[in-house]
């Protein structure tokens, strides 16, 4: 028997590590990309641990629409990333200040 | 017992990977740590039923946008040393302020509020039970609408995806079918006599 409480901590666990992962590699977009995708991954673990313990199957609906956005999001983010470094040769987001003005 | 074990096995080596992710020196062994960590996260839901779910985490995830994201990591050719910089600086603090958020988040979630007596562990369903079937049952009635806009939100980035790399680049041969099909006998051919 797992209390719930052990996955949310996890879930909990996992998201300060892509927080901390996104406070650290804060010059390389590709990392930041993919300290957005393990934090989603964290919230999709909390949504299933409610529904499991709750015996509801909308927290599982969530997770399907969660996947679907984040599957988007990755795929926009990673063509921007490509015609990000066709122009600028550089995927270093402290040389994106075109805009600073 | 063998649950226990499982959970805390899995759990281990998703902590291990979700490290590995952000401190990789090396952006491929990111997204492969990052693919670890899916395969893992897929296990642990198979441990709360959600069979269907797990099995679209491996498929979708694993088999499409991790090898998107590793693409995109080969094709880039990027030097990493500038990238790293800044990343022992800012280490102390990062690590003291993800570790008072995490003792924060656990406090709030920890078993005194959702511990097994309050939040007792459901029966686990019968081997007749379907995970997929239940899930589908709720989708297309309950969720209907918010599932075609899932649909059309996938429609929506394919083509931003599609718009935005696509460039048309000078001095490249391209056929012109338009102007294929309606080409007659006499543009092409010449009797000559001889």
């Amino acid at each position: 028997m797992i209390p719930l409480s052990n996955f949310l901590v996890l879930a909990a666990v996992m998201f300060c590590i892509s927080m901390a992962g996104i406070f650290l590699n804060r010059k390389n977009l590709l990392i930041l990309l993919m300290c957005i995708e393990l934090m989603l991954l964290s919230v999709n673990l909390n949504f299933v641990a409610f529904s499991h313990y709750l015996q509801d199957i909308s927290g599982q609906v969530f997770v399907f629409f969660i996947l679907t956005v984040a599957a988007a999001e990755s795929a926009i983010g990673l063509a921007i990333l490509v015609v990000l470094f066709r122009n600028r040769k550089t995927i270093n987001v402290q040389a994106l200040d075109t805009m600073k003005g | 017992m063998i649950e226990q074990l499982f959970f805390y096995g899995f759990s281990a080596i998703l902590i291990f990977a979700g490290v590995m992710v952000i401190t990789a020196r090396n952006s491929v062994h990111a997204a492969l740590f990052l693919v670890l960590a899916f395969c893992t996260s897929a296990a642990l839901w198979l441990l709360l039923e959600a069979e269907f779910l797990a099995m679209t985490l491996v498929l979708v995830y694993v088999g499409a946008v991790m090898v998107l994201f590793l693409f995109v990591v080969m094709m880039l050719d990027v030097n990493i040393a500038p990238l790293r910089e800044g990343f022992i600086r800012y280490l102390p603090v990062g690590i003291l302020v993800t570790t008072l958020i995490a003792v924060e988040l656990a406090m709030t979630v920890g078993a005194r509020r959702f511990g097994l007596d309050i939040m007792p562990a459901p029966v686990r369903q019968g081997p007749e039970y379907s995970n997929t079937e239940t899930l589908g049952l709720a989708l297309y009635t309950d969720y209907l609408y918010p599932f075609e806009i899932a649909a059309v939100i996938l429609l929506v980035a394919m083509v931003a995806a599609i718009v935005l790399t696509m460039r048309r680049r000078q001095g490249v041969k391209h056929q012109k079918p338009e102007q294929q099909v309606t080409v007659r006998r006499e543009d092409r051919v010449k009797l000559v006599k001889m």
